[in-house]
């Protein structure tokens, strides 16, 4: 992302915007200025309203109302000179931007968004069945960000556990030998604002790898959150994670729940129903 | 979607928070999917959800060519019809609603649409379950929320965490959801003014208005 110093006003609407709080008011050049490495390209700022007044104009003005101590109370969420401008990036920088912006679609999901589809569609994929666990290892969020070495920590750690990652997720990607949980090099360092590690393990690994998440967290400078998911039985009861996340000391009051009102549909794919699953757990 | 998950608050503070989505299955049913999560859409809109979205925006939503006078005059109102004729791709799209009879209504209303998409529900773990059983389904798979972990004290205060994760993929800072409670509690912006503010920039149109008033109507005497 950059900021055109012939439209900057140096308003400073953007700098609280900026969910990184890499963007300041430079007093040497009186515009606002990106801190290029802890900027994650999620382009909220580039996403603010915009109302293409004449800079000089709004500086002449501002410069008269701050000698005079008068306050303008603009619109929070506005750049008045649409000041903004997205670059082209190239890699490594550009995983920045498909971590980061919520409207770029990752090539190996085909969808929006830092994960795959995980219980979403469980009615339909069958991705976790009655006595498995999914979980969703979230870094970054909220408002914390993460560079890749962090969640290479985490991958490794639970590699070592022996779990399945789950083959569509964007870090499983990124990764070079899921056995040792190693992420391709060249991007370590690139700091994202969120992404998510997806494992599946059946009921008696969730103490091993939620002990093992927690203990990792400890190391990593960052933020980590955690989903843990499981098909419900018949009666739409969860009779076998949640006694054990209870037992575990772990509060669970917020949920996404799957209401099981979807179905295969398309034409040519009925047969296939089951989706395939993801390798045992050794 | 996962990021209507980890929002921050105790199981009664979702009782206002309660988000339907929609999602089809890639290769399963995502054939003529279009058309459904339209129709998903204008069904949650006849109960005039807090908030409405497509994946690419909301029903409140940032202008890029805005005229001065908007300073003295934002429109703060949701708008469904933009979010709804705007369904261009195939994928998740969601309402937000601030009543568990409201959702319970909608819910009735896409059993009966018989879509065969994939129908979620983000709220409390119990919320989730009675609204299902009021509609005579049950649930066929959860995914619970265990929290932040923060050993490293990154996290503000819980009010700016309540506001702030209502957008999951992190589109309201921290330091903009503080100045929101400042601008609140200071008499600068009404809390009406404040939220639609916080909404615009979430693009998935998750981010829940009416949750945010009230919120910061409490933070007005509520210590952090």
């Amino acid at each position: 992302m950059q900021i055109d110093p012939s439209k900057c006003v140096a308003c400073s609407n953007c700098v609280p915007v900026c969910p990184m709080g890499a963007i300041y008011v430079d007093p040497q050049i009186n515009r606002a200025t990106i801190n290029y490495d802890e900027c994650v390209e999620c382009g909220t700022c580039h996403r603010m309203s915009g109302e293409h007044l004449n800079p000089t104009m709004v500086r002449t003005v501002r410069k008269l109302a701050k000698f005079f101590r008068f306050r303008f109370e603009p619109e929070p969420d506005v750049c008045p000179t649409s000041a903004f401008v997205m670059e082209e990036l190239e890699w490594p920088r550009i995983a920045r931007r498909v971590f980061s912006d919520p409207l770029v679609e990752h090539k190996s999901t085909s969808i929006k968004g830092r994960g795959t589809e995980e219980v979403k569609t469980n009615d339909v994929a069958h991705r976790v069945d009655v006595g498995e666990v999914g979980y969703v290892i979230e870094f970054g969020r909220p408002g914390v960000g993460v560079r890749f070495h962090h969640i290479q920590s985490m991958t490794k750690a639970l590699a070592k556990l022996g779990v399945a990652f789950e083959p569509k997720n964007p870090i499983s990607h990124l990764m070079t030998d899921k056995s040792q949980g190693t992420i391709q090099e060249d991007i370590l360092n690139e700091k994202i604002l969120s992404a998510i590690v997806e494992i599946k393990t059946t009921i008696r690994e969730v103490p091993a790898v939620l002990d093992t998440v927690m203990e990792v967290s400890k190391t990593i400078d960052t933020v980590v959150a955690v989903g843990v998911s499981t098909r419900c039985g018949d009666a739409g009861e969860d009779t076998e994670l949640a006694p054990v996340l209870e037992e575990l000391g772990y509060d669970f009051e917020r949920a996404k729940t799957n209401m099981g009102l979807g179905r295969v549909t398309n034409v040519q794919k009925k047969e296939e129903v089951g989706d395939q699953h993801l390798a045992p757990v050794r | 979607m996962t990021n209507t998950l980890h929002r921050y608050g105790k199981a009664a503070s979702f009782d206002d928070d309660i988000i339907v989505f929609a999602i089809p299955c890639k290769g399963k049913n995502d054939e003529g999917a279009l058309d459904k999560l339209k129709i998903f859409l204008r069904i949650c809109a006849r109960y005039k959800p807090s908030n409405m979205g497509n994946s690419s925006f909301g029903s409140y939503k940032p202008s890029k060519a805005l005229r001065p006078t908007v300073h003295w005059n934002r429109d703060t109102h949701p708008d469904y019809e933009s979010v709804i004729a705007a369904v261009e791709k195939v994928g998740t799209v969601a309402a937000v609603f601030d009543s568990k009879e409201k959702a319970e209504s909608c819910l009735k209303d896409v059993i009966e649409a018989d879509l065969g998409l994939s129908i979620n529900i983000s709220t409390s773990v119990e919320g989730a379950k009675a609204t299902g059983e009021c509609c005579g389904i049950k649930r066929h798979s959860v995914e619970y929320s265990l929290g932040f972990f923060d050993p490293h004290d990154h996290l503000p205060n819980s009010q700016v965490l309540e506001l702030s994760t209502m957008c999951g993929h992190g589109m309201v800072s921290f330091n903009f959801a503080k100045k929101m409670l400042d601008m609140v509690r200071e008499g600068r912006r009404t809390p009406d003014q404040a939220v639609s503010t916080m909404a615009r920039f979430c693009p998935c149109g998750v981010y829940n208005p009416d949750r945010a008033k009230r919120l910061l109507e409490e933070s007005r005497t509520r210590q952090a």
